[in-house]
């Protein structure tokens, strides 16, 4: 046990200690971070504050207009639009708005602004937002109707669901536990790859440097290739977390920079990034059932069974990943073709996944989360929608069971695979001889 | 008394027996030569007495106990053929973690370390990488690292290979000296006039079986072949006698070999009863190398032959 200590020690100090996991880990999402928000600012920042002018000759706006960041309005008696152009050529205005006696905010009258130099993306957004909040009220006034009438006669009657079971099954709490669920088992996906790939790398290094050789008469190779995995694994959780913490810091950080940045996320519609999820998350932002929603996901047993299946996940695959590792020379190509029996379940679990998100208790769902290579990614997106409904406790246990059984026997696999792999050299490995290695009494 | 005894050990692969009832032993103090043709089982069998492989059947009795790989690697030193290092890692971090890994604490393997960097010359190098260091060099910190933890035995595979001769001088007396100390050392080489001037007791295998045992003096008188050397003060026109054949001619230094049933000093009788002056006389042995080239032969010894090709 000590010895498999000391090599994770030094699988995770050497990590650690480059310069290239500094870089990666809080040098790369800051440029990334950094990098957007320049291009946000760019695209957003409409420099300084804009005056307008405006004669409003036919009094719709009741010389009401509220000024904001970006604009500031100004009303101006006996202008003609000469005189007002002449303002504007003085600098003395950004723009001006020129209204004719006569005109009525009912007919759809265009309103025109002419501005000196061109409006920033941004200030174009929020003149629109005030003239056309200003109309509303004033064409509503014109038919005798207020704001607070109308509001009413808008309201949606929202349909509540329920299951017969009694327990609250809101849309609300549906899209919430979607977004949750694919967010969870895409995290898991991720871990997975790239720190069984890790992992793979790692196992290399010895057989690279021919040093397996020495390691080998000091440690059994079990405890080399367990220091191995316990020690990324670990260089994979502090890289996390860093990554956890800076990504929330930025996005705090962010809007409090650019205040503006908000604002425009509201105004632009979100691309159609194709999820549901992603949709309903949307839709469920203004609204204020969504923080119902996020309260009735049981966080607490989220992030628990997260914490068990990432462990699970990737004490399972990284020991294939370490077997593959031991067999394969310094040739990258090699692995290549030997890993890809490994990285198939896992684009396959991604796969039922996407079908378990939207419909937890379907067969191919509950095979998918009781399946051991599967069950890390599929079970996450299950669980989100709630224990023991749609997920009953003998599945949710049965599932960690064989996850549990999965990893103690491809870790025992992994072993005598390793065993034999690690003092190869030369040779072009096979799926079949590695059958071989693994089912041959030693 | 013996540290290590091989009873009948035996390892077969799919494809040959590697080591085929091979067995054995060592005397605790002595340097041991284990030699053999390229793919005898000499890795083989120095990897199941390191504890990488279990042997498929026989004994091995370490220190008067049945050999248990768990808690005997600890007394034991192994420099493979195969040399590697971590290369990003630095020397001195590098010797600690592998002395660290046998089982010595921290405090002991650096204590050690300083003891073994100082006397080899190393001191310098403590921060440098494995990368930064010449062939010969790493080969030092190698023989370093094999050593540190003061194992009751050292197996060392080729470990003069690489090394300038100065370097490899360095090595061969401290070699010497861990064994006055009492240290056991299986020394595997197919260099034989290291195997000459360094080992006492020699092993040759060939195709996965012993078939020389014994110490270096006595394999010699075995295979010797009654050859003399002798230097005249001038030769005669002819040379006939009953006792000998005159092998080579070299100026005035006769190589003889003696029929059976003769003595040497039948050799000196007919160059006395001839009148010429013997200026010296000495037998020659045959060297290790012609003995082993000989053996091999005999055996028709080719690499390992993994198919037959009909």
């Amino acid at each position: 046990m000590n010895k498999i200590a000391l090599v994770a020690r030094r699988e995770f100090l050497t990590r650690v200690q480059k310069k290239t996991f500094l870089l990666t880990t809080i040098l790369l999402p800051v440029i990334i971070f950094g990098f957007y928000a320049l291009i946000i600012y760019f695209s957003v920042s409409s420099g300084s504050n804009t005056k307008i002018a405006v004669a409003d000759n036919a009094n719709i706006f009741n010389g009401k207009l509220e000024n904001s960041d970006e604009v500031t309005f100004s009303f101006l008696q006996n202008e003609t639009k000469a005189s007002l152009e002449k303002k504007v050529n003085s600098k003395e205005y950004g723009g001006y708005i020129y209204i004719p006696a006569g005109t009525k905010p009912l007919i759809n009258d265009s309103i025109k602004l002419v501005s000196g130099e061109k409006i920033g993306l941004i200030a174009r957004g929020k003149i629109q937002d005030i003239i056309n909040k200003q109309l509303e009220q004033v064409r509503l006034l014109s038919l005798h109707i207020t704001k607070q009438q109308l509001d009413s006669a808008r309201n949606d009657n929202s349909v509540s669901f329920s299951t017969i079971n009694g327990s609250n099954d809101s849309d609300m709490k549906e899209g919430v536990s979607m977004a949750v669920g694919y967010g969870a088992g895409f995290l898991i996906y991720i871990i997975l790859f790239i720190y069984g790939a890790m992992v793979m790398r790692g196992v290399m290094e010895e057989k690279v440097s021919r040093i397996a050789e020495v390691i080998v008469s000091s440690i059994k190779p079990f405890q080399l290739m367990m220091g191995k995995i316990t020690g990324i694994g670990a260089v994979g959780l502090v890289q996390f977390i860093i990554w956890i913490v800076l990504v929330f810091g930025l996005t705090f950080l962010l809007p409090l920079i650019f205040p503006s940045f908000a604002h425009q996320m509201q105004s632009q519609p979100i691309q159609p990034a194709g999820m549901q999820a992603a949709e309903a998350f949307k839709n469920a932002s203004a609204d204020p059932t969504f923080m119902q929603g996020l309260a009735q996901v049981n966080w607490l047993m989220i992030i628990g069974f997260f914490i068990f299946y990432f462990l699970g996940g990737y004490l399972l695959y990284s020991s294939l990943f370490a077997a593959v590792g031991s067999a394969v020379n310094e040739d990258p190509q090699d692995a290549q073709s030997l890993m890809l029996p490994i990285t198939m379940p896992i684009i396959f679990a991604i796969v039922i996944m996407t079908k378990a998100v939207n419909d937890p208790s379907s067969g191919i769902a509950v095979f998918g989360s009781l399946f051991p290579l599967t069950s890390p990614i599929v079970m996450m997106a299950r669980i989100a929608h709630g224990v023991p409904d749609p997920v009953p406790y003998w599945q949710l246990f049965l599932s960690m069971a064989l996850l549990i059984l999965g990893f103690l026997g491809t870790t025992w696999m992994a072993a005598k695979i390793y065993r034999t792999g690690i003092l190869m050299y030369g040779k072009k490995i096979t799926w079949k001889e590695m059958w071989k290695w693994a089912f041959r009494k030693s | 008394m013996a540290l290590l005894e091989l009873e009948h050990l035996k390892k077969y692969y799919a494809t040959q027996k590697a080591v085929d009832d091979i067995s054995f032993s060592i005397e605790q103090g002595s340097i041991f030569g284990l030699l053999g043709p390229n793919g005898a089982g000499k890795t083989t069998l120095l990897r199941m007495i390191t504890g990488i492989f279990f042997p498929d059947e026989g004994n091995i009795i370490f220190d008067g106990k049945k050999f248990d790989a768990l808690n005997d690697i600890i007394k034991i030193g192994y420099m493979p053929e195969e040399r590697g290092l971590y290369k990003k890692m630095k020397i001195g971090d590098q010797a600690l973690y592998l002395a660290q890994l046998k089982g010595l604490s921290k405090n002991e393997a650096m204590e050690k370390i300083k003891f073994w960097f100082k006397r080899l010359e190393m001191e310098s190098w403590w921060n440098k990488k494995v990368e930064d260091l010449s062939k010969g060099m790493s080969q030092k910190l190698q023989f370093v690292i094999t050593v540190l933890h003061e194992p009751k035995l050292i197996i060392l595979d080729e470990p003069f290979s690489g090394l300038d001769p100065l370097n490899a001088n360095l090595i061969k007396d401290e070699i010497y000296g861990l064994a006055q100390r009492g240290a056991t050392i299986i020394f595997s080489t197919h260099r034989m006039e290291q195997v000459e001037e360094i080992c006492d007791h020699i092993v040759l295998v060939n195709l996965g079986r012993k078939v020389l045992d014994g110490t270096v003096q006595q394999i010699k008188q075995d295979f010797k072949e009654n050859k003399f050397s002798i230097q005249l003060n001038g030769i005669p026109a002819t040379i006939a006698s009953t006792a000998f054949d005159v092998i080579d001619t070299k100026a005035n230094k006769l190589t003889v070999k003696i029929k059976d049933g003769y003595k040497s000093n039948d050799v000196l009788k007919h160059f006395i009863q001839d009148g010429v002056n013997v200026e010296a006389f000495s037998e020659i042995l045959p060297s290790l190398n012609d003995i082993f080239i000989n053996i091999v032969e005999d055996t028709h010894a080719k690499t390992r032959s993994f198919q037959k090709v009909d």
